[in-house]
């Protein structure tokens, strides 16, 4: 066993954590958020040059990374600056399907990601399918040589941004089958797609889509018909990974501003850390963190192998539990300083929160984690 | 022992029910059940509406236009109301200010500034907390030095809730630097509209507009406005806090929370089967019901014990403690039961600007859960009760 980062990891999260600390300031980053795209092409064409987006895709996709720890290690940076740069959905999601299941043609977008030249987006999740991944009810029929797409998509992120989105739709088997569900790439410009764009309370956008009679020529699926499942549970687990260790870098960022406070915050005439009451809390805080991260680190180093579907729930659920508890426990012990939108540990904390509603709650991973442990 | 409801508190109940329905207007109980916030012109109205009625004052004394509700009655007015969406009634003037006037201001300052609390002529805020003097209040700097026949106030107060709407703000300002710190306060009434007075918003993390920072130069104000005597402030202050913790547990807020979490969790659909039915949340639900059925009764025997108007003791921290637990937890599951709609903000949508998106109980749950980390921070934060309880219990 070795818990060190390779020496390549390593200059990636120096480089990566260098670049935030100087370019991502709280007040660079409310900007950005209040901005009308909701990010900075900037800053995304910075990430994409230091190889930020290149280390999420193998040699063989043409980056230099693509495993669990390159996962992490990204995206733990991102999470402790609270980037709202749409990575997980351009980078690991959209770029990581294509990827999976692409011929070499539609390859090429891959390319274009790792460059910094498009953005992608994810239609999979239904106003009506919650957090279940197999539930679609959006329908694509053939006419013809071409295919028809009917459905709407929910909260998908980063919509508005992308040229084209990787929507899912069923072409054969019940509502909630795993089988029959395919994937197809969707130019955001095409006749009968439609969006409501909207910020989320986290940072970033998403949109409501619909798809009304939306065609296309069938060169547009990846794979083959009714057979996208697997790569789509392969590239959710991916970006479970992603969410934990984004929380895990973000509740870094709130324990480190809770602990700065508490040395320095004086009421009663002496720094409020000195109060056991809040020191214990503290020290619970600490604890967590770094059962936190050793369920990243668990999730992460089974992304490949046969037990990572509970692995993935585990952290989840873990990294939710602690999520809630250090973002609740920072503000607490900040006061009413821990309440205002200025102050970083605002956004932090939303953010950390807000990753609970993506890819499945922490009742979901429990749900996931005993149906697993079980079988 | 009898836990069942009197048949005069039967018809109480009805009556309350009645008005709201007849009263509340429809569009305001609309834009609040999305999770909007009131206008000040729609809060003024609503106000108006129960002082027509002579509800807008529950501890009030009759003598002053209050209701001398017990604390069943309270109980019951508070519950339905949150039922039916109602606004809260701004607690300023009504239970925090007046009863200090009542208490130990002067004849003409109840005459003078009471009816005004009560027609809406007079909004107040709260002028307590300084960026120096949070939990510990005492270290207040606001300084106030008499010359002639009024104070000069400088100094600054923060976390104003609602100071944008007011144009009165009740403060603790220092009168005496020189001796032991709870000694030398004063509590001044302030006219926000003189010259030197300075209102700045802070924003919080959900994005509202509820507090404020309020800036003193060179203020003058007059003698008349002080309360009491010069630096008694403290004892007035401390009395007011205890005022400011009788609906403190907030049953009524709950048990409509915990009620809107049920329906959403029927509508909302997990697995192809409705929320409510997922044992993980099913469990979640049942959890928060059971303390929030032994909280109704903690709270009913904790204020009846209280004379009516009176505040109880140490029980007031409990009750606060527990109860703000309580609430946070239903915020956390309401969040919860949204799933994925919850991350949406569209802030518009909640004051009725815009369409909501998702189901429309959803778009504010994930920021009203937010803001309302403030429960356990303002008003004596959580901290602070459990060491008023220890400290009342052990001694020390
Ligand atoms: C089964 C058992 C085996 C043991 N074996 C050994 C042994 O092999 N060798 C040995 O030397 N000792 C041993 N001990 C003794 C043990 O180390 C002491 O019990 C322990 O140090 C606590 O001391 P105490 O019992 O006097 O409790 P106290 O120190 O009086 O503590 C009482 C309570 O107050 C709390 N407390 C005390 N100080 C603080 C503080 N500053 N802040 C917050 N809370 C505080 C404690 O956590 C505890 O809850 C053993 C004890 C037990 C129960
Ligand atoms: C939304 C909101 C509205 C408000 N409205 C008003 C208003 O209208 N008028 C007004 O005057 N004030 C208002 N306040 C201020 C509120 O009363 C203070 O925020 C509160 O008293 C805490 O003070 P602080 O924020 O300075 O935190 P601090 O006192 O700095 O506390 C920071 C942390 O330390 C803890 N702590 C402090 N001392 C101790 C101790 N001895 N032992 C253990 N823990 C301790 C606290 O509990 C907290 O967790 C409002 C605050 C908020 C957030």
């Amino acid at each position: 066993m070795n818990f060190d980062l390779t020496e390549e990891r390593q200059m990636l999260q120096d480089t990566l954590r260098r670049f935030l600390a100087d370019r991502y300031a709280t007040a660079e980053r409310n900007a950005i958020i209040d901005s009308d795209a909701g990010f900075s092409s900037d800053i995304w064409a910075q990430l994409a040059e230091l190889g930020v987006l290149g280390a999420l895709f193998t040699e063989a996709d043409g980056g230099f990374g693509g495993a669990g720890f390159d996962i992490t290690t990204v995206f733990e940076e991102l999470g402790r600056a609270g980037v709202v740069e749409p990575v997980l959905d351009t980078a690991v999601l959209g770029g990581g399907l294509i990827a999976a299941l692409g011929n070499d043609a539609q390859k090429s977008l891959v390319e274009e990601v790792i460059g910094g030249g498009v953005h992608l987006a994810f239609a999979h999740g239904e106003p009506a399918s919650r957090y279940d991944l197999t539930r679609v009810e959006t329908t694509a029929k053939a006419d013809g040589d071409d295919i028809v797409l009917n459905g709407r998509k929910a909260v998908v992120a980063n919509a508005e941004a992308a040229g084209q989105l990787i929507v899912s739709a069923r072409e054969s088997g019940a509502v909630d089958d795993a089988d029959g569900i395919s994937l197809f790439l969707v130019p955001a410009d095409s006749s009968g797609l439609s969006q409501r764009g909207y910020p989320m309370l986290g940072g970033g956008r998403a949109a409501e889509v619909t798809l009304d009679d939306v065609r296309l020529p069938a060169s547009a699926r990846l794979g083959t018909a009714g057979d996208a499942f697997p790569a789509i549970a392969e590239r959710v687990a991916a970006a479970n990974v992603a969410l934990a260790a984004e929380t895990l870098g973000a509740m870094e960022t709130a324990v480190e501003l809770t602990r700065e406070y508490l040395m320095t915050r004086k009421q009663f005439g002496r720094p409020i850390g000195t109060f056991q009451a809040l020191a214990h809390r503290f020290s619970d805080l600490l604890i967590e963190l770094e059962q936190a991260r050793s369920a990243v680190i668990n999730a992460a180093g089974h992304l490949g192998d046969a037990d990572r579907d509970r692995q993935i729930a585990a952290a989840r659920n873990l990294i939710g539990r602690v999520g809630r508890l250090v973002a609740e426990e920072s503000i607490q012990m900040h006061g009413g300083i821990g309440m205002t939108q200025e102050y970083e540990l605002a956004h932090i904390a939303k953010r950390i929160v807000m990753n609970d509603h993506r890819l499945g709650d922490t009742d979901y991973h429990m749900e996931r984690f005993i149906e697993l442990s079980a079988a | 022992m009898d836990l069942s409801y009197s048949p005069e508190e039967i018809a109480f109940r009805e009556d309350v029910r009645a008005f709201l329905n007849e009263k509340l207007p429809d569009e305001l109980a609309e834009k609040l059940r999305r999770g909007g916030h009131p206008s000040k012109e729609e809060q003024e109205n609503w106000h108006a509406i129960l002082n027509e009625r002579g509800w807008l004052a529950p501890n009030w004394p009759k003598e002053y236009g209050g209701c001398e509700w017990n604390a069943v009655q309270r109980h019951i007015f508070e519950e339905e109301c949150a039922f039916a969406n109602a606004p809260r009634v701004v607690p300023f003037g009504l239970s925090m200010l007046a009863p200090v006037l009542m208490k130990f201001g002067s004849k003409e300052q109840c005459d003078h500034f009471l009816p005004r609390i009560l027609d809406g002529t007079n909004w107040w805020c709260q002028g307590y907390s300084e960026p120096g003097a949070g939990s510990d209040l005492a270290s207040l700097k606001t300084r106030a030095v008499r010359e002639g026949d009024h104070y000069v106030v400088n100094g600054q107060k923060t976390w104003t809730t609602l100071g944008q709407h007011a144009d009165w703000i009740f403060c603790l300002v220092r009168t005496d630097p020189d001796v032991k710190q709870q000694e030398g306060i004063s509590f001044l009434l302030i006219d926000m509209n003189t010259p030197g007075v300075e209102v700045r918003p802070i924003i919080l993390l959900d994005g509202t507009h509820e507090v404020n920072e309020v800036f003193f130069d060179n203020v003058k104000v007059p003698v008349e406005n002080l309360v009491g005597e010069e630096n008694k402030g403290w004892t007035y202050a401390k009395y007011l806090l205890t005022h400011e913790r009788t609906n403190i547990a907030g049953v009524g807020f709950s048990q409509a929370g915990l009620a809107g979490v049920k329906r959403m969790a029927r509508a909302e659909v997990s697995g192809g089967r409705p929320l409510i039915e997922n044992p993980h949340f099913a469990a979640r639900i049942a959890r928060v019901e059971m303390d929030l059925m032994a909280m109704a009764t903690t709270n009913l025997r904790i204020i009846s014990k209280a004379a009516v108007g009176q505040a109880p003791g140490v029980e007031a921290s409990m009750l606060k403690v527990k109860g703000t637990i309580i609430r946070q937890e239903i915020n956390d599951l309401a969040r919860r039961a949204a799933g994925p709609y919850a991350m949406p903000f569209v802030s518009e949508a909640l004051e009725g600007d815009n369409d909501p998106v998702g189901p429309d109980y959803a778009g504010h749950l994930a920021a009203e859960y937010f803001n309302y980390r403030k429960l356990s921070i303002f008003g004596g934060s959580n901290e602070i009760q459990r060491g008023i309880i220890a400290k009342v219990k052990m001694g020390g």
